[in-house]
């Protein structure tokens, strides 16, 4: 087993900051959860704190990418995507500053902290804003590689992790490029497309599947929710065979409904089944409790696709 | 209730903060600590409101907008009737509405919160409400110091004095103290006072470990006609427990095994001096 995916990312950030002065990191009162408390006392002059006030955090961090500072504005999710939201699409997004928004503790991360620090909107709000690549990475290879890729990056960008710590996902497939979904387990049968925190249950039910029933899935790590991997996707529903889509999302308007609006443009006729949050009160408890009582999880996956494989 | 039952009061509702943060493995600890003596004032001597009739129209609203310190919430409503106790047995678990922040599914809680920066405008829409109908029920808010850097505070600070809301009443939970360190070495917030009076509101600092006090700011009407009243509380985060007092680490702390009893031996031992 790895470590936590922002973990990583603090890791990543100093490795980055020890070569770069431009490093900037942003925080609201948000460096303990950030897991940044050794960057700030290693670079003192490359972390920033506006205190507890995310539209600031994310307009100061505008105006320093805009003078060339490499800004990292690291809050959690669900503050950062939704009271920041006019920051991100005006001073971000349509200015084109590449700040690198960064979410953490995200999804329902939070579990019983309740609706208020949930984020299953991010990938939607931000989906509908012109100018913003998504990315959630699933292990700790992907946070890496996406946290050093975002930082040479000179467009806007949203990163988004986890608290959980995340095994590692087929090391044999070491590659990692924006917009390039990520194959950790492959087979003919069916695909299984997930991001961030749910590619691992999706992975271990593809296992169970072939353990148990001789299905042969492909997981796909679709760490890009946008620009959206559509080459894979071509590839994916050639043979007609089942596809199933996995996400720490709402079930309206992320990872699953964009491979929808794709696939179905397409003329694609694949039995097709998207898996996240409902339209809901969401259920209490938490993160696995929640993942648990909506089929987020290696035997609600599987049975997913055994319906959708009429098994 | 006397003087000395509500501060007995006091000890009771830390001792079950204390209670229900180590079962649940969770909480805000230290900010629950410091606020409870408000809440106990609020909720014993200062609130009209009825836990059998939660949602009349004219009772008085207290929205808790530094919603992380729940436990001080719940552990004083569940004192005051709103709810048995033994529900509390459930925080934070699966499928319980007892959860890390206030929600209306809780008998006694006016509006959802968690985000900070919230509360106030709420309050802010609720007062102008009772004076468009002419109504006389007062509105309360708890507002923590590293929560006041949200502009939407001072958006609603701004509204408050316009529409000259007498009727609103904020308490500033002033522990000087936040997440990541002081208010000083994350966010400025000196000179609170002044900022508050030049914003419109009237005014006043008290002792808000001081049961009489805080009664005395709250219960006497608007501290001037016409404007908004300001309450700034001088609290200790963690207050009540040596080792919890002022220390950051405390601010979602859960305590050992050792640690809980210890903290209850120190609160017994500060009762028992009542
Ligand atoms: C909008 C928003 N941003 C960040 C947080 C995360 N958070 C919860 S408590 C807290 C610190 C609050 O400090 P303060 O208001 O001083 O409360 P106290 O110290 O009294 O507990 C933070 C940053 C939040 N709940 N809401």
């Amino acid at each position: 087993m790895g470590k936590a995916n922002q973990e990583i990312f603090s890791e990543t950030m100093q490795e980055l900051a020890a070569t770069d002065r431009n490093i900037i990191a942003v925080t609201s009162d948000s460096r303990g959860s950030g897991k940044l408390v050794p960057f700030g006392q290693k670079y003192p002059n490359q972390i920033v704190e506006v205190g507890i006030a995310e539209q600031n955090l994310v307009g100061v961090a505008a105006g320093l990418a805009s003078a060339g500072k490499k800004a990292f504005a690291i809050s959690p999710a669900c503050f950062l995507t939704a009271r920041s939201l006019e920051q991100i699409k005006n001073d971000v997004s349509y200015s084109d500053n590449p700040v690198k928004l960064v979410g953490i503790s995200a999804g329902v991360s939070y579990g019983a902290l309740g609706t208020t620090h949930h984020s299953l909107h991010d990938y939607a709000v931000l989906r509908a804003i012109n100018n913003m690549i998504i990315v959630a990475p699933a292990d700790n290879f992907e946070t890496q590689q996406a946290v050093r890729h975002a930082a040479a990056l000179d467009k806007p960008i949203y990163l988004r992790f986890g608290k959980k710590a995340m095994p590692f996902l087929n090391e044999s497939n070491q590659s990692f490029e924006f917009g390039k979904g990520r194959i950790v387990r492959k087979g003919d049968d069916m695909a299984i497309i997930a991001a961030g925190e749910t590619v691992y249950p999706a992975w271990q039910a593809a296992k169970t599947l072939e353990e148990e029933h001789g299905v042969k899935a492909t997981v796909v790590s679709m760490h890009t929710i946008k620009p959206l991997d559509t080459q894979l996707l071509d590839e994916l529903l050639a043979n007609g065979r089942p596809i199933i889509t996995v996400e720490e999302h709402m079930v309206y308007g992320g990872l699953g409904e964009a491979c929808a609006s794709y696939l179905f443009q397409q003329g694609a006729k694949n039995p097709f089944h998207i898996m996240g949050i409902p339209d809901e009160y969401t259920i209490t408890g938490s993160q696995e409790e929640i993942f648990n009582h909506y089929g987020i999880s290696r035997d609600g996956i599987k049975a997913e696709a055994l319906g959708l494989l009429k098994l | 209730m006397t003087n000395k039952e509500l501060k007995l009061k006091s000890v009771y509702l830390r001792k079950n903060i204390l209670k229900y943060i180590y079962k649940a493995k969770a909480g805000h600890t230290g900010g629950s600590l410091s606020c409870v003596d408000t809440l106990n004032v609020l909720y014993n001597r200062v609130l009209n409101i009825d836990p059998q009739n939660f949602r009349t129209p004219d009772r008085d609203r207290y929205i808790q907008s530094k919603g992380h310190c729940v436990e001080a919430l719940f552990v004083t409503l569940a004192d005051r009737g709103f709810f048995p106790e033994s529900d509390l047995e459930t925080l934070c678990q699966h499928q319980s509405h007892y959860i890390g922040h206030p929600t209306k599914k809780v008998n006694g809680v006016e509006q959802n919160t968690g985000a900070l920066g919230h509360g106030l405008s709420i309050c802010v829409g609720e007062a102008i409400a009772a004076k468009l109908d002419k109504k006389n029920h007062r509105i309360f808010t708890l507002l923590g110091d590293g929560e006041l850097p949200e502009g939407s505070n001072w958006e609603a600070f701004l509204s408050a004095a316009h529409y000259k809301l007498d009727n609103l009443y904020a308490i500033l939970d002033y522990n000087k103290q936040q997440i990541t360190g002081s208010n000083k070495e994350v966010m400025n917030t000196d000179s609170v006072h002044e900022k508050l009076e030049a914003f419109g509101w009237a005014v006043k600092e008290v002792d808000g470990h001081n049961l009489e006090e805080l009664e005395k700011a709250l219960n006497n009407g608007p501290l001037e006609d016409g404007k908004p009243s300001f309450i700034i509380a001088h609290t200790i985060k963690g207050k009540g427990v040596s080792f919890m007092e002022g220390n950051i680490k405390w601010h979602h702390g859960v305590p050992s095994p050792e640690q809980f009893e210890l903290a209850q031996k120190e609160l017994d031992e500060a009762g028992a001096l009542i």
